[in-house]
């Protein structure tokens, strides 16, 4: 028996023993969503003891290093840990953008004493973070931010507002690209980071088609910031904000993955349309409408698989993970079309409590935005057209 | 086991890609096709295929193959397919040998297939569309079967050593049980074939068989029990297409990658603009996808070989097909018309990766058969 033979066995007795039975059902709302955070409730006791167990042993960010709260797991061993809780289903433990986008990005260019004052809190889920990059006036142009951060001694003075910050308004600390400079356009961007609770600093959540207000307008007046709180150099915040977007865009590619087993799709069509006598969808467009996506959705299953493989092993091209995104947020948009059509009017309904508050055309609503959000699929399709496929520049 | 190719398969794809690209260019499809060449194939370039031990591939190495598994057989597929190679490497070397691992047949046919000079058919097919049902009847007659009936899209049917037969032994056409396969040797008395030439200028027959006698050796695997040697045929099949048709909608898309940045219009090459560039990324998307479908597709062939659960692999040979279809279905079309007129030509390379494409797209089941085998493993 090989070691990792033995890793698995000894992972799969551990997870069986310390992995609670509700943290295995699948995630129906947004509640049962951990998030962590200073004002962190949890939505009943197991969801909590499940974070503190797991972070416990490292395994929120198994692949970061032991002394960062992490599990120090090679990308083999971690391979078999998500096996292996697929394979119970269970839940993540704590979904936070200071795992999938920060703490990557902090690991390779943040100092020593930024990595341990910042990487644990978020290992443990104790500090939730927003990320605050889009502006009123740069979207897909990203690097036309305006935000200003003027040098004031040991500090920043920052002044500007960010938009579709999300979850700015529960968020403890940002991360946050400021200007710092206006000789050049990528040259003179920075990359700070600060509390929330920073005096100058207030959110406004925006009212979304979907009823939600995932997103915030969020607001800078004079917010003082360390200058020790600023990540890499003056002026180069431009290379850790592209590096954190490549982590982002792989985060948000996750959500076109084929669920294993259980699926809502196929479910929630068989509970309205059902089976024929053949055991078939007894509709049978929408049937090979489903058939047709699920073939794309399990080979996209497959296309994460390689290339979380290749990125581990330092083979991905560098901007692979715009393919990702593009591609898995498409899917995810089909599938929400197809389950609103599976579902027929009883999916239409907003408030009832049979759809558990309009549940599911809510979410068809908000994966609107998963082209649009961390880059737009065309800005996408346009990275990877310049830089994997070297068409020339328009 | 990393989902991507490791560092000696890598070397066997250098291998094999500098091998088929001067051996069998896309010139040398052209040249049997205007030669009007009857066997569909030359013997010449499979005899250097045996030389260069690619046709052992799968065979074990105490029967005098390399033991090696469907990746490293479908890094070679995928170079005939990129260079529209005609041979019967799928056909002989990945699914007969599927069929016949295990059995006595394999040690009458394994050292022909090794050395090149036994070439193999499938008769699987007795609809112009894939399908499950058997309806080619197999009656006992002695101590042997009488075989009646016909089949249709056997590729290399009327030039093979060794046909591969899909019969029924009990029940009827439909039916999942009553399947025997059966290995029936050129030349049998009352077996008849028309070769047709394809879109693609490959040739496949269709086969008579009236009252065609065989003995009870003939049987691969056990009568009535036929489907388990056929799956395994159908499996490697499928999975072998998909890499070979992977292959010739890589080749088609640098063609056409190459095109964008070469040619030009309104005083600037076409592919500067962004119309052409999200299609080509988008191609790009469709294809990386694929790849990773066909290439999980083999690994799990190649493991269930060791562990023996085939059927699990099965669900993800669907999508390797159906995936691999679609996107090199896209990669053809998307060649022709960003080339233009240059496209239509017969003179111009790419209309032979369409034609190509056409045929494997079709082969062991489209795109919409393992979409709904794929719906049907699911329950719905």
């Amino acid at each position: 028996m090989t070691d990792l033979d033995t890793f698995r066995l000894e992972t799969r007795a551990w997870l069986e023993e310390n992995c609670p039975p509700s943290m295995r059902e699948p995630v129906r709302s947004d509640e049962d969503v951990c998030w962590g955070g200073r004002n962190y409730r949890p939505a009943n006791p197991e969801q909590k003891q499940w974070l503190d167990r797991m972070a416990t042993r490292g395994w929120t960010v198994p692949d970061w290093p032991k002394e960062y709260g992490g599990g120090g797991l090679s990308p083999e061993e971690t391979k078999v840990l998500r096996s292996e809780m697929a394979r119970i289903r269970a839940r993540n433990p704590l979904n936070s953008f200071g795992i999938s986008m920060l703490g990557p990005a902090l690991l390779k260019y943040g100092t020593e004493e930024q990595k341990l004052e910042h990487l644990p809190p978020i290992a443990r889920g104790e500090i939730r973070w927003c990320q605050g990059y889009s502006e009123p006036n740069a979207g897909s142009d990203l690097a036309a931010l305006a935000t200003s951060a003027e040098s004031d001694g040991d500090d920043y003075i920052v002044n500007g507002q960010k938009v579709w910050t999300s979850y700015a308004d529960k968020a403890d600390w940002i991360f946050c690209l400021v200007r710092t400079s206006k000789e050049s356009k990528q040259g003179g961007i920075s990359f700070l980071l600060f509390d929330m609770k920073t005096p100058g600093v207030s959110t406004k959540p925006i009212l979304l088609i979907s009823g939600y207000s995932p997103f915030c307008e969020t607001f800078f007046d004079n917010v003082r910031v360390p200058k020790r709180n600023r990540v890499h150099e003056e002026n180069r915040g431009w290379d850790v904000a592209k590096y954190l977007l490549g982590h982002e865009r792989e985060m948000i590619s996750g959500m076109g993955l084929a669920s294993s087993g259980r699926n809502p799709l196929i479910e929630g069509a068989i509970a309205t349309v059902g089976l024929d006598h053949d055991g078939r969808l007894a509709d049978p467009l929408l049937r090979a409408q489903i058939a047709q996506f699920e073939v794309r959705a399990h080979a996209f299953g497959a296309m994460s698989e390689r290339f979380i493989d290749e990125l581990k092993h330092g083979r991905a091209h560098p901007a692979q993970p715009s393919m990702m995104k593009y591609y898995g947020t498409e899917l995810n948009k089909q599938r929400h079309e197809l389950m609103m059509a599976a579902g027929g009017s009883d999916a239409l309904e907003w408030e009832s409590e049979r759809s558990n508050g309009g549940a599911p055309a809510r979410a068809w609503l908000r994966t609107k935005a998963n082209s649009i959000e961390g880059g737009t699929s065309e800005v996408q399709l346009n990275i990877v057209a310049k830089r994997i496929l070297e068409l020339p520049g328009a | 086991m990393p989902l991507f190719l490791n560092d000696e398969q890598t070397m066997l794809r250098d291998t094999a890609r500098d091998f088929v690209a001067d051996a069998a260019p896309v010139s040398h499809l052209r040249s049997l096709r205007d030669a009007d060449d009857p066997t569909g194939f030359s013997r010449d370039l499979w005899k250097q295929f045996a030389e260069m031990g690619f046709i052992g591939i799968l065979i074990p190495d105490d029967q005098g193959g390399l033991g090696l598994g469907h990746v490293e057989a479908g890094v070679v597929l995928e170079e005939i397919g990129r260079n529209l190679s005609p041979s019967p490497f799928l056909t002989t070397a990945v699914a007969a040998v599927e069929a016949l691992r295990g059995t006595p047949h394999a040690e009458r046919w394994f050292p022909g297939i090794v050395e090149g000079s036994t070439v193999a058919a499938l008769a699987i097919d007795e609809r112009a569309k894939h399908g499950d049902g058997v309806g080619l009847r197999a009656e006992r007659s002695g101590n042997g079967f009488r075989l009646s009936g016909a089949k249709q899209f056997v590729t290399h049917g009327h030039v093979a050593d060794l046909l591969i037969v899909a019969a029924r032994t009990a029940g009827s056409d439909a039916d999942e049980q009553g399947v025997t396969l059966f290995a029936v040797e050129k030349g049998a008395a009352g077996l008849s074939a028309s070769p047709e030439r394809l879109t693609d200028s490959s040739i496949a027959a269709r086969l008579q068989f009236e009252g065609v006698e065989v003995t009870a050796d003939a049987v691969i695997g056990e009568v009535d029990a036929g489907r388990d040697p056929l799956n395994r045929l159908l499996r490697a099949g499928r999975t072998g297409a998909s890499a070979e048709m992977l292959g010739v909608g890589a080749g088609a898309m640098d063609m056409t990658m190459g095109y964008l940045k070469e040619r030009k219009q309104f005083g600037t090459v076409i592919g500067s603009y962004q119309a052409l560039q999200h299609r080509a990324a988008h191609l790009y998307s469709e294809m990386e996808v694929a790849r990773a479908a066909v290439l999980k597709a083999q690994q799990m062939l190649d493991a269930a070989k060791n562990d023996g659960a085939d059927e699990n692999a099965d669900h993800a040979v669907s999508v390797a097909k159906a995936m691999s279809g679609a996107a090199t279905t896209l990669s053809v079309q998307e060649g022709i018309q960003m080339h233009g007129g240059i496209g239509m030509t017969d003179e111009y390379d790419i209309g032979f990766y369409m034609k190509r494409q056409r045929v494997l797209a079709e082969m062991f089941g489209d795109a919409n058969y393992h979409a709904d085998r794929i719906a049907r493993m699911a329950g719905y």
